[in-house]
């Protein structure tokens, strides 16, 4: 299945685009998704944590991906 | 008054947003940009929102407020794009009856919204620039 990743921050940076488009099995789990990252994207997993969203709710590691899905992934977040 | 802004925040403006006749206090915490980290001399600061859902998390947060203690009224802006020394990224400010509970409700506001309100800082110094809180 086709995913649509949204980036910001750090994970911007290091992927070096604000949008990435990704092919994984179907039904991958979020934890899936990381570790794809991680991956593909070493730096990824230096970060003090990965969170990721969907629409605007954060959704935990067993969250199910659906296909042609938009995720947002949340690196440590720093605002105030 | 829940919003994001690349303009200057108007303190006064927020501080106006919260009077309320059945507030005996209110509650203001002016965050503002620092001239260094650690020695580290800092030029200017940048600030990234996921906007969407970091409006959607600073309404939770005020809501969990709520819950919690009896606000009044309660205001939340921030930042965002580019922040030169002394300008600030983040106002807050809280009415209550009383005022233990606006000094705690506001401290709760500020330290949940740098938890989980997806907005980022990155500090940028003479000779380079780091993503805050980013790394272990």
């Amino acid at each position: 299945m086709e995913l649509k990743v949204i980036l910001f921050g750090i994970a911007k940076d290091i992927v070096g685009n604000s949008k990435l488009n990704l092919k994984l099995p179907e039904g991958a789990s979020v934890k899936a998704l990381k570790d794809h990252l991680i991956v593909d994207y070493p730096e990824m997993g230096k970060l003090k944590s990965i969170a990721f969203a969907v629409d605007t709710d954060y959704v935990d590691d067993n969250y199910q991906l659906r296909d042609n899905e938009e995720i947002v992934i949340i690196p440590p977040v720093s605002g105030g | 008054m829940i919003k994001l802004t690349s303009d200057p925040i108007k303190v006064n403006e927020v501080i106006n947003s919260v009077y309320d006749v059945s507030a005996g206090a209110i509650d203001v915490f002016i965050g503002s940009v620092r001239n260094k980290t650690s020695d580290k001399k800092v030029v200017s600061l940048e600030f990234e929102a996921y906007e969407k859902m970091a409006i959607s998390e600073m309404k939770k947060i005020a809501a969990d407020a709520q819950e919690k203690w009896p606000v009044c009224k309660l205001s939340i802006v921030h930042r965002v794009g580019n922040l030169e020394l002394g300008q600030l990224p983040v106002v807050i400010a809280v009415s209550t009856p009383h005022r233990s509970d606006a000094f705690e409700a506001c401290r709760y506001v500020i330290d949940t919204l740098k938890q989980t309100v997806p907005i980022w800082k990155k500090e940028i110094f003479e000779d380079g620039e780091v993503w805050v809180a980013a790394h272990p």
